[in-house]
């Protein structure tokens, strides 16, 4: 057992991309701690120079496997808002229901295959199989559950085939809705199995003041484009998202870093929730605060209670979100669109966070500039930040090298960082 | 070498093989992919024993029989690390389209200078980056599993092939084939453009399945007649430039550089090839 000495993770597991975290502790005082990403850059502002406005969202949902639904869902806004394209209610209501069902999967995802191994002491959902059967298979649903209702609405789970530029090209059946409608009520005791598992971990004791940004709710909890907020009081429309982030290239990693009123700045969950409580669904509320999350927090491990109360959010808002589809009859699925010369920008937020898309078009609708700021390249700031403070706390107070490196690898996972994402 | 432990299928023992997977540059989708079919996926693992994967696990080893590699090679740490897993690896399987052919990605290469690139991007800081390539313009690959993403289904089915030693057939048919006879109405009828009738079938005719028309995601089928896909383009209307960027998409159709000369491996590999 070491005391002091130098902790290094190279290519953290159990996080999407690649990214190494160093720390040096010296006679009880930290000397380095630093997240690096190692991440091997894509490019993909590049590759959709010169393209066809369809194809941005047919290839930025490349971006990233996890959340291609968010991003497909930001590119497709971006175009629409720049052809001055503003879709109808059932269609907004059917790309938020789909946001939402990527919601649901990417958080039981994060809670149960990337988080609870962590709490229940060991290397991967795989041995949980035999130790925690129940466990496994209830995440298993739950996973099935929301990857299915992506299939109905999206057309597939990852990539979706379905979501294009003005809607549609099919839309669901009503009686596969109503069955989804049953589906997703069932599955409300697995979510509160879900809680009570994670009720029992212990919440690491940890704050760190911050600045939390995310889009502002304006009369619900919001998921689809909108004004811009921080928790610092900063305000922006979503066109002004570039005031937002202040992308910057740093030595050490492949992805850009952002800031806004401090150093750096958290999206995700917490920040959602943190600056959106009061539109949160009465039962999500009750949940967050029993959870010990009453805003603002500012314990980045509260993510958790975060995406839990998300996860019964989005799943009681789909519910009403299908009886709204299933007391109107379905128009057309998808309106035609005009390309024109012009600029647009969407933000969404996604499961990691807020996600900036924009494009800059000609005449024909060719994209002459494209720009993605993508949630977790908002966070690694802030994951540096935190991982400074709680390794100094941590070394001050004499812990061995094995539990702060346990705990450096809990708080970056607790960002749910995707990396490849964030480097594109 | 321990082989795990023993199961049957369909009454026939099975040997777990080891099967670990690693990713390059890519979305991490084709692994997502396998931890996306909750149904089956517990079956599926007791199928195998999984000994690496980044992505889901933290307990890694370096013994393992198939090495499952998605994405493509961007970099020259990343040519290293695939020679390295080629020689831990009995089978090397090149998992969805951006191993199998660059993928998206390799859309960079129409730009002839990546640092150029790099620098644009990335300023004073500019990253290392390299020409996109395949796997298979870097080591000797097994098996290729073509798609973005493929269905999970055909994952599954190569798993369980090499286990039992089977031969494993890839489709030499274009998705139009498929497309027929899953009754669809035909997109170019619809006034969509498709590339069925060029690309490599296998997934059903998943995207005009959904009225989407196909992007080539699976590559070339054996024998793509693009000159007639041409024609047809031309015929509903679609310019050269519509059907150049749906070719380009997914590296399939882009004309590759010449392989780079496969490196020796070591002993573990019974000469198959
Ligand atoms: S082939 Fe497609 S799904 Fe697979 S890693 Fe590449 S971009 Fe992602
Ligand atoms: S829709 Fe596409 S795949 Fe289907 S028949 Fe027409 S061209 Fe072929
Ligand atoms: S239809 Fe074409 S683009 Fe769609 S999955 Fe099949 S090969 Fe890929």
């Amino acid at each position: 057992m070491k005391v002091a000495g130098t902790i290094e993770v190279h290519h953290l597991t159990r996080v999407e991309g690649h990214g190494n975290i160093r720390i040096r502790v010296k006679d009880g005082r930290l000397r380095e701690a630093r997240w690096e990403v190692v991440e091997t850059p894509r490019f993909f502002e590049a590759l959709l120079r010169g393209k066809r406005y369809d194809v941005a969202p047919w290839i930025t949902g490349r971006i990233c496997g996890i959340c291609s639904i968010g991003h497909t869902l930001a590119s497709i806004r971006a175009v629409e808002n720049a052809f001055g394209f503003d879709p109808p209610e059932q269609t907004r209501n059917l790309r938020l229901l789909l946001k939402h069902a990527e919601t649901l999967q990417s958080h039981v995802l994060h809670l149960y295959f990337l988080a609870a191994p962590d709490f229940l002491g060991v290397g991967s959902v795989f041995p949980l199989i035999e130790t925690h059967p129940d466990a496994v298979r209830r995440a298993a649903r739950l996973k099935l559950l929301a990857n299915d209702l992506c299939d109905l609405v999206g057309g597939r789970r990852m990539h979706p085939t379905r979501t294009v530029v003005g809607g549609f090209t099919l839309l669901p059946k009503k009686r596969e809705l109503a069955g989804f409608r049953e589906r997703l009520i069932a599955a409300l005791p697995d979510l509160s199995a879900t809680v009570d598992l994670f009720r029992s971990f212990p919440v690491p004791d940890f704050s760190r003041e911050t600045e939390f940004v995310s889009l502002l709710g304006d009369g619900g909890y919001p998921f689809i484009g909108g004004r811009l907020v921080s928790s610092d009081g900063v305000i922006r429309p979503e066109s002004g998202y570039l005031e937002m982030t202040n992308e910057r290239v740093v030595a050490h990693s492949t992805a850009k870093w952002c800031r806004l009123s401090r150093e750096s700045f958290a999206v995700g969950p917490l920040a959602r929730v943190n600056n959106n409580f009061s539109f949160l669904l009465p039962e999500a509320k009750v949940l967050a605060e029993s959870l010990g999350l009453s805003p603002v927090r500012h314990n980045p491990f509260l993510a958790h209670a975060a995406r839990l109360a998300e996860c019964l959010h989005v799943t009681l808002e789909s519910v009403a979100l299908i009886d709204g589809l299933l007391s109107t009859d379905f128009g057309e699925p998808r309106r035609t669109v005009t390309p024109r010369e012009g600029k647009g920008v969407a933000a969404v937020e996604v499961p990691r966070g807020i996600l900036y898309h924009a494009y800059e078009f000609d005449r024909d609708g060719r994209i002459v500039m494209a720009d993605c700021v993508i949630p977790t390249g908002q966070n690694h700031g802030n994951i540096q930040a935190d991982l400074e403070s709680l390794a100094r706390e941590m070394a001050a107070e004499g812990k061995q090298d094995a539990e702060i490196e346990r705990l450096a690898q809990m708080l970056v996972r607790a960002y749910d960082p995707c990396i490849s994402c964030s480097v594109h | 070498m321990a082989a795990g432990g023993t199961k049957s299928w369909l009454g026939a023992p099975l040997l777990r093989p080891r099967v670990a997977f690693f990713e390059l540059t890519s979305c991490g989708g084709c692994q997502l992919q396998v931890l996306n079919h909750e149904g089956t996926l517990l079956d599926f693992l007791s199928l195998v024993e999984v000994t690496d994967f980044r992505e889901a696990m933290t307990e890694r080893s370096h013994e393992y029989d198939i090495a499952f590699v998605e994405g493509c090679v961007s970099r020259s740490d990343e040519v290293a690390r695939l020679r390295q897993i080629r020689r831990n690896a009995r089978t090397l399987v090149a998992l969805g389209s951006c191993a199998c052919f660059g993928g998206v990605p390799r859309m960079k290469n129409r730009f002839p200078d990546p640092g150029l690139l790099a620098r644009e991007i990335y300023g004073e800081y500019p990253m290392a980056t390299e020409t996109v390539r395949a796997l298979d313009e870097i080591v000797p690959v097994d098996l290729k599993v073509h798609g973005c993403p493929f269905p999970k289904e055909e994952l599954e089915k190569v798993v369980l092939h090499i286990a039992l030693g089977k031969a494993i057939e890839t489709p030499r048919h274009p998705i139009c084939f498929e497309c027929k006879a899953n009754g669809n109405v035909c997109l170019f009828d619809l006034g969509e453009l498709c590339l069925g009738p060029v690309t490599r079938g296998g997934c059903s005719a998943w995207c005009p399945g959904n009225r989407f028309g196909c992007w080539g995601c699976r590559g070339p089928a054996d024998d793509a007649n693009l000159d007639s896909l041409r024609a047809i383009a031309k015929e509903h209307g679609f310019s050269g430039e519509d059907l150049a960027d749906r070719l380009e998409c997914f590296g399939g159709f882009t004309p590759r550089e010449a392989p780079e000369p496969s490196p020796r491996r070591k002993s573990r590999k019974r000469g198959t090839r």
